[in-house]
């Protein structure tokens, strides 16, 4: 069970400004049904530009109907310079922290206050730009940019948490590794990592045999079957299977997506395999 | 858990249990069988004198009585720490003794003890199948038929499923498995002492069962491996189980389960009478007074203590912390309550569309409910499922006039 704290249970059992304003002045809309959670936010501006009442409605987890109270409270009262302000972290506070799998709910809450305020000035919603990064869950690059440096993230793990990017097919992990690279970098200097070691060819044979050796022999072997280096010739990485997997009908799948993929991981990610 | 989600001062409610498919109480007899065994009678059933003897004998009987649920010998019993363990161990057996075969065949609804050791299976380089199942669960046999070629060592198919209680056709599926030369798994972890279940009668070279699910405690199950079947073991030790599992036996743990045994086939009947009767009940006031609800499975060919439910437009983890506060446990399929992002690998697989998947419940009962649980879920959940879709923007007055038409048309 999760480990909500007592201000979001309460505001998930007793949510505070629930239902749509009438005849409102600005509309956000994130979510769907599909991905299992969507938030509806309505404001009304007073005379003076303060949000004078903010309603929402919420199709989702305890966390994301209290974030959506919390951020409806918050947002009260405020210009919308002032609500333009609140981050997710802000919302995630407010409630005394989200366990941390739940601060997509945070972050929907943010993304939907955004949305309200551009439709309220006629402008495009922030996030129809940037290009569909995740498809399971149509995060874009920009989004995730965004979450990873207002939220000082480092892994995919936690890009999943916070925007739900990454958290289906995971076709689109390197792609969100390669973006966590590239805004992690803008803050370090490139030096700080090493550069992998580059390998002399002695080193790369060397490290494939071992690796054949160590590590997919003994598999092989337990299905009776048995691979030989013939040679390796640049980044080409030519082989013999023996045994029952010379001729059998899955060594093709064997030779890429274990052999090949083994040897990507261990010795260097440009090697391909082939079979003599 | 009983006081947690109680923001207000309200008194904590009794606890209504229905989740247990996931796991069960510990009978108060199997307790009291096992306890000398943690406290008088400790030695190890290894060892040479009188003392340890008396332990050998008490795992001996239980063996009769795990055997006996099963309509197994007793000899074709191996004990292990759970169904994961029977699982995984069936599978790598399987492959370990048939060489020249190594590909899998398995089904897209397994349970994760199975679908991810196959899955690992395939990152090594194995050939494995993952069958598809129909919008109530089911499996089409002409697609089993062509997945057991001459290159498959084991397939893997479970006896019921863990979310939708939907029973598959173990039997024939064991007839085809034993044509192909195909070894043949089943996890029946959710169907032991639910159906009644005889190997004496029934083509099946390995079959697991755990105890927590039939009233023992967690840390102990068993496989059976039919006599004559090739065996390779998981865990490499001692000489216990016969050589077949390692490890100095869990003696309170075993004695726990051949006592569940014993008092499930005891129960056998009643799970079938009064504890069906109290599922169709629930679920059938629950969709008369709930629109919008759809049954996950196939109602026909079901547990009789399991029902899988989905309330459109909402979202389970909402509906299970709610039910939370009137001491109701019971489980849900949406993506939330997993921890992961997407809503069960089993309703997705039986094509349940997203309107319903994230709003499913499950309950499984026992032997341990009564009528008036049963009437408080009643009671309890349609203001629940009411109180979210009114939070719901997907909730609309032609939303609800759409599910109000097909509930009427479903009655």
């Amino acid at each position: 069970m999760w480990d909500y704290t007592d201000k979001v249970k309460d505001r998930f059992l007793n949510p505070r400004n629930v239902g749509e304003v009438e005849d409102p002045d600005g509309v956000g809309e994130v979510g769907s049904l599909a991905c299992g959670d969507a938030l509806r936010l309505t404001f009304k501006l007073d005379d003076e530009g303060r949000i004078a009442e903010a309603r929402f409605k919420t199709f989702g987890c305890g966390s994301a109907i209290a974030s959506a109270s919390a951020l409806t409270e918050m947002m009260t009262g405020m210009t919308l310079e002032e609500a333009e302000t609140i981050t997710n972290q802000d919302i995630a506070d407010y409630l005394g922290g989200l366990p941390k799998e739940k601060m997509h709910c945070s972050v929907m809450g943010r993304e939907a206050l955004e949305d309200a305020i551009a439709h309220y000035r006629g402008e495009e919603s922030p996030r129809t730009e940037g290009t569909v990064v995740c498809e399971c869950f149509g995060v874009t690059d920009l989004e995730i940019e965004r979450a990873v440096r207002e939220n000082d993230l480092h892994t995919v793990e936690e890009v999943t948490n916070y925007t739900k990017a990454g958290g289906g097919c995971e076709r689109c992990h390197e792609q969100i590794e390669e973006i966590i690279r590239e805004v992690r970098g803008e803050e370090q200097p490139p030096a700080a990592a090493p550069a992998p070691k580059r390998l002399t060819n002695i080193e790369k044979i060397r490290l494939i045999e071992d690796t054949l050796e160590r590590e997919i022999r003994p598999s092989l072997r337990m299905d009776g079957g048995d691979i030989e280096l013939i040679d390796v010739d640049g980044n080409r990485v030519i082989v013999r299977l023996q045994g029952t997997c010379s001729g059998c009908k899955s060594a093709e799948i064997t030779l890429r997506d274990y052999v090949q993929a083994r040897l990507r991981e261990l010795v260097a990610p440009e090697l391909s395999v082939e079979e003599v | 858990m009983s006081d947690a989600g109680n923001a207000s001062a309200a008194p904590t409610p009794a606890l209504v249990y229905a989740d247990n498919n996931a796991t069960t109480r510990v009978a108060p007899e199997v307790l009291e069988e096992m306890l000398p065994y943690l406290t008088d009678y400790y030695g190890n059933p290894s060892s040479m004198y009188g003392f340890a003897e008396r332990v050998g004998h008490k795992i001996v009987e239980a063996r009769e009585r795990v055997a006996a649920l099963i309509g197994a010998h007793p000899d074709e019993i191996v004990f292990t720490s759970c169904g994961t363990e029977g699982d995984n161990t069936a599978l790598r057996s399987a492959l370990a003794s048939y060489p020249n075969r190594t590909a899998v065949v398995t089904t897209k609804v397994e349970h994760p003890a199975v679908k991810n050791a196959a899955e690992k299976m395939a990152k090594e380089g194995r050939r494995v199948t993952f069958l598809p199942v129909d919008r109530q669960g089911g499996l089409d046999l002409d697609q089993v038929a062509d997945a057991l070629t001459e290159d498959v060592a084991v397939i893997s198919v479970m006896w019921a499923n863990n979310e939708t209680g939907t029973v598959f056709p173990i039997e024939r599926i064991g007839v085809m498995a034993a044509e192909a030369g195909v070894m043949f798994h089943t996890d029946a972890v959710q169907a032991a002492g639910k159906v009644p279940i005889d190997l004496g009668a029934t083509p099946i070279d390995m079959l697991t069962i755990s105890g927590h699910k039939v009233h023992a405690p967690k840390g102990v199950g068993a496989l059976y491996v039919r006599r004559g079947t090739r065996f390779a073991p998981f865990i490499v030790g001692g000489h216990q189980e016969r050589g077949r599992r390692g490890g100095t036996e869990n003696v309170a743990g075993i004695v726990a389960l051949g006592k569940a045994c014993e008092l499930a086939q005891l129960h056998l009947a009643e799970e079938n009478e009064r504890v069906r009767l109290l599922r169709d009940r629930l679920e059938r006031d629950l969709l008369a007074r709930i629109p919008g609800t759809l049954i996950n499975g196939n109602p026909e060919n079901r547990l009789p203590n399991t029902t899988s439910l989905s309330f459109e437009y909402v979202e389970g983890e909402s509906i299970l912390l709610m039910l939370n506060e009137h001491g109701i446990c019971a489980s849900s399929g949406s993506a939330c309550t997993s921890g992961s992002l997407e809503p069960s690998h089993v309703l997705r697989a039986m094509g349940v569309p997203f309107t319903a998947a994230h709003g499913s419940i499950r309950f499984s009962l026992g032997v341990y409910n009564s009528e008036p649980e049963i009437d408080l879920i009643i009671e309890k959940l349609p203001p629940i499922i009411a109180r979210l879709r009114e939070l719901s923007p997907y909730w609309t007055p032609e939303t609800a006039a759409a599910c109000l038409r097909a509930s009427a048309d479903a009655s």
